[in-house]
């Protein structure tokens, strides 16, 4: 019988449980941190983007992968940690390093609010209410010109410790990676310990939950509350990345391709929520890419229209064949490995 | 089985009237259940079982009557806090999360005993994964003693049946309830099952001792179950006490032996002689 065998609760427990996988955790973060030293600008701004997508797929990973509330109104969220962000460090001069947690804290806050309808309404409903939650706010930030500059937008400054400024590519590629893996080391443990599965228990089956002493009514907000708070930092990163915070920055397609990463990429799993941001963020590059010579070759209106058409037909193509998405494909390529030769487990 | 009965009640229930809109699910129900015993509750379909512990558990809230638990009025109170006092259940449909393994679906059951939140949780090293680790080893012991082990970390929603049930009272367990409500823990078991199950009741209502010391649902047991079924074979042997309800009604309240020659009980089940 080939495998690892664990002799206590806490190995078992354990994310890396044998020193291979701490090898290819190590393996990946040196690999990770020294991009910057053989990577163009290009990629580095493109890995910078999935960082930041990454982040904010683990909050909405959080809401509905794990708790089951749907939400298309996760760009909104962003929107909120990216504006109080820009206005506290362009406004009141705040440095970026207390605007960020801010930024985070805000848009929690902002969650907290419109999770309210969820403690009555659920799935289609509650969907519609997360919706409108997204142009309630853009309209807010349209609105309140005084502070945001309304459709004008607002120069943000970019960060900076001392005398370092996050200038550069390279140096705002560091700050996206660590914050990115330490959203990642925070969303895993939430989803191993008491709070996640609370979570879980409430999406398949939250009669039960509550009957089993989870109060539904807290845990869902607290849902609503982590999962924004990870907005809000995506949304505030996004912006200093810029320099500039504009409305235009959080379109409500962009919700809708989110949730989209969590089908492709796998809800309920923070494997998923990764290999989902990744996977969509390169095909988009794939299109900018063949787009130009497509177009040449074939229609320029059909080019124009490519990104849309390959996600669609992606997301559609993941539903019908793999709804359980890429990190159930990941889980089982690790069981075939695991297993080898054989082909499946013993069964007792 | 012999027992002295124990007059200490445990779960007293007042004239509790149940409606929804025209039909009375519960008219007037009236029952003690006391420490130390297992009372059965029984009536033809739609009787109002099930509503009874829906009752008592926090799903329905009654229009009349209350509900005391150890002296406390428990009526119409949120299911999450009656869980949190000791009063755990399973459900006729076996309602498991679906999506989490065994292992997982017994732990979550351990929340209303467990204290970290999400931000000691999201952290997990030291605090929250001590208090996973002494959650765990009882978790380890619930399945032990359910003889649910090969299924550990298989997703329940692919388990067999009765193997559902098993894992479904093994997470009520994990609640360490003082109060245990079966719904028809056996509909659809072969004998075997059936079996196992009724000597699980026993072997929990009775208590393991020494077996499982560090475990206090199953060294001490679990002195009061209220247990719903239609297998008149089980619930005779099992039962202390047998409640029948027909209609919304208490119809007769006794020991096995009373309860089987009730006439009252017999035309409710077989239908009156013309």
């Amino acid at each position: 019988m080939p495998g690892t065998f664990q002799e206590s609760y806490a190995q078992d427990m354990a994310i890396f449980r044998t020193p291979l996988q701490w090898g290819m955790l190590g393996l990946f973060l040196i690999v990770l941190f020294t991009c910057p030293l053989f990577c163009s600008d290009r990629i580095l701004t493109i890995m910078t983007m999935i960082g930041i997508a990454i982040i904010s797929v683990h909050g909405l990973n959080i809401l509905t992968g794990y708790c089951g509330q749907i939400s298309i109104g996760h760009v909104g969220f962003m929107a909120v940690g990216a504006y109080i962000s820009a206005i506290l460090t362009a406004k009141l001069g705040w440095p970026f390093w207390v605007a960020l947690p801010c930024s985070g804290l805000a848009a929690g806050m902002a969650g907290l609010i419109f999770g309210l309808p969820s403690l009555k309404i659920k799935g289609f409903y509650l969907i519609m209410a997360t919706i409108a939650a997204h142009f309630i706010i853009i309209w807010v930030v349209l609105h309140l010109r005084s502070l945001t500059g309304g459709a004008d937008g607002l120069t943000v400054p970019k960060p900076k410790i001392g005398s370092l400024v996050f200038m550069s590519k390279a140096s705002y590629f560091y700050l996206v990676m660590v914050i990115a893996c330490l959203a990642t080391f925070l969303a895993v443990n939430i989803g191993r310990s008491r709070v996640g599965r609370a979570f879980v228990a409430i999406r398949d089956n939250d009669l039960a939950a509550e009957v089993m002493g989870v109060n539904l009514w807290s845990y869902k907000l607290q849902a609503f509350f982590i999962g924004c708070v990870y907005a809000g930092v995506a949304g505030s990163l996004l912006v200093h990345y810029y320099g500039f915070a504009s409305v235009d920055q959080f379109p409500f397609m962009d919700s809708v391709w989110y949730l989209g990463m969590l089908i492709v990429g796998g809800m309920g799993s923070t494997t998923g929520a990764i290999l989902g941001a990744v996977a969509l963020k390169l095909l988009d590059e794939l299109v900018t890419v063949v787009g130009p010579v497509l177009s040449a070759a074939v229609a320029a209106q059909a080019a124009a229209s490519l990104a849309l058409i390959t996600r669609g037909l992606i997301l559609m193509l993941f539903l019908i064949f793999e709804p359980r998405g890429l990190a159930h494909r990941w889980g089982m390529i690790k069981a075939y490995y695991r297993l080898w030769p054989f082909s499946h487990e013993e069964s007792e | 089985m012999i027992r002295e009965p124990d007059s200490h009640v445990k779960l007293r229930i007042e004239n509790l009237i149940l409606s929804f809109g025209g039909v009375n699910a519960l008219s007037d129900v009236s029952l003690d259940v006391r420490e130390h015993e297992i009372l059965a509750v029984i009536g033809p379909n739609g009787a109002g079982k099930t509503a009874l512990l829906n009752c008592i558990s926090g799903f329905y809230k009654p229009q009349q009557g209350e509900i005391y638990f150890d002296g406390q009025r428990t009526t119409r109170m949120r299911p999450d806090k009656l869980a949190e006092l000791g009063i755990a259940r399973t459900f006729q449909n076996i309602e498991l999360y679906t999506g989490l393994s065994t292992q997982d679906n017994i732990m979550a059951a351990r929340h209303a005993l467990m204290k970290q939140n999400f931000i000691t949780g999201s952290l997990y090293f030291g605090w929250a994964q001590k208090e996973e680790i002494e959650h765990r080893q009882t978790v380890e012991e619930i399945i032990d003693f359910l003889e649910i082990a090969p299924i550990r970390k298989k997703v329940v929603g692919l388990l067999p049946y009765g193997m559902r049930k098993r894992v479904e009272l093994a997470r009520a367990l994990a609640l360490e309830p003082k109060v245990l409500l079966l719904d028809e823990p056996m509909a659809g078991m072969n004998l075997e099952e059936k079996e196992d199950i009724a000597r699980f009741i026993i072997d929990l209502f009775e208590g393991q001792g020494a077996t499982y010391p560090n475990t206090p649902v199953l060294r001490d047991g679990i002195r009061c179950i209220i247990l719903v079924e239609h297998d008149m074979g089980v619930v005779m042997d099992l039962a202390d006490r047998i409640a029948v309800l027909d209609f919304g009604r208490k119809i007769a309240e006794g020991t096995p032996a009373e309860i089987s020659t009730n006439p009252e009980v017999i035309s409710a089940y077989l239908g009156k002689e013309e």
